[in-house]
């Protein structure tokens, strides 16, 4: 069992840039994982638009039956979100240290063109890298 | 009922946790999306009509309901993505939170969707959601003057069912042909005191006598109060 299912990037106009599962039951299709995040993009807008007080920023924490889904959106527009076990703590930390490694090494990459799927060596390798840290201090708690 | 236990509502609602009213919202809907019922306690923010936001809420709902069943990561067989689903089928979801808010969401077996929003430091609030279902039930479902699918309204619902009654009545006594018009200009024509016919059919139909605004205030009593553990 992963504390992580699955963790999507999406541009700001609610294309995915970057999907990766670590350990699902059945797997998701390409068509569908885009369809996700593009639906997820739309739901995230209009909870803002529901929203009884102003200076809301979109659905941070979707708890559902099987599986609780966390969200970070960068200032650019640009989400992260990470499909994790129910209950699982300081997902919050860990969508941060992803944006801080594709700032790193998505961003700072020359040949990366702006909002097109993400295909950079450095940022698999230390993303594995920090998942994996992320799953061992899991497994210590 | 089998759902939750026993017929009969808990004697106590959940207790509060703490003080002070943390509820924005509340949104009752059917399985077909007409918005049963709607109250709202503190929302300085509108940006759409009333209609229009029950439109959205439900839309937000049932498209968020085919996301989860979709990325359920525990079962095998998903389906497509935006198929209708049973009420009860697949993977659901019970809140969401955002920077202003939380939303808490149960459906019943029978497709009826009850929605609270709150303030985002609310507790889990599905112990809250059931009570509120279990009033539904006793106080809307269970009377017989409420026509299913309609939304639930206190004021028109008693006007009608007097209405009915006082017809009833005034034919047996007068032998007159039943009036046509119907309303509230019909019922003040029909009985200046109409305050004095009220009590005496609360004191004769206890059952049916403002058994909504029984559930309404109550409602609002419960959610007014919806705990946090802040």
């Amino acid at each position: 069992m992963a504390a992580i299912y699955s963790l999507y990037i999406i541009n700001k106009s609610g294309g995915l840039i970057f999907y990766k599962d670590y350990g699902l039951a059945g797997r998701m299709d390409t068509n569908d994982s885009l369809r996700l995040a593009s639906l997820w993009h739309s739901m995230h807008a209009i909870s803002q638009q529901l929203s009884p007080i102003s200076g809301c920023s979109g659905i941070e924490l979707l708890e559902a039956d099987t599986f609780d889904l966390h969200c970070f959106q960068s200032l650019t527009g640009t989400k992260f979100f990470v499909v994790s076990e129910p209950g699982t703590q300081h997902m919050e930390n860990l969508l941060k240290h992803i944006y801080e490694l594709y700032t790193d090494y998505v961003l700072k990459n020359p040949f990366y063109e702006m909002e097109m799927p993400i295909r950079c060596e450095l940022f698999d390798i230390n993303l594995s890298q920090a998942i994996q840290k992320d799953r061992v201090a899991y497994l210590g708690r | 009922m089998q759902f939750f236990g026993s017929s009969e509502i808990s004697p106590s609602p959940p207790l509060p946790t703490a003080s002070g009213n943390n509820a924005h919202m509340m949104y009752v809907f059917n399985r077909n999306g007409v918005c049963l019922l709607y109250r709202e306690w503190n929302r300085p923010l509108r940006t759409l009509d009333s209609n229009q936001d029950h439109k959205l809420m439900f839309g937000l709902l049932f498209s968020l309901k085919s996301l989860t069943a979709k990325m359920d990561p525990s079962s095998v067989e998903k389906g497509n993505l935006g198929v209708p689903q049973l009420p009860g089928q697949g993977c659901s979801f019970h809140s969401f939170r955002t920077n202003t808010y939380k939303l808490s969401f149960m459906e019943s077996p029978s497709g009826i969707k009850i929605i609270l929003v709150t303030h985002p430091k609310a507790s889990d609030l599905r112990e809250s959601l059931k009570y509120i279902y279990n009033l539904y039930v006793e106080y809307v479902v269970k009377n017989p003057l409420y026509t299913p699918g309609t939304p639930i309204k206190a004021v028109r619902l008693w006007e009608f069912q007097s209405l009915r009654l006082f017809e009833g009545w005034r034919r047996r006594r007068t032998r007159e042909r039943p009036i046509k018009s119907k309303g509230k200009e019909a019922l003040t024509k029909l009985h200046p005191s109409t305050t004095k016919l009220d009590l005496q059919i609360r004191k004769a139909f206890p059952i049916s006598s403002g058994t909504e605004v029984s559930y309404s205030t109550r409602l609002s009593i419960n959610t007014c109060e919806a705990s946090d553990s802040m």
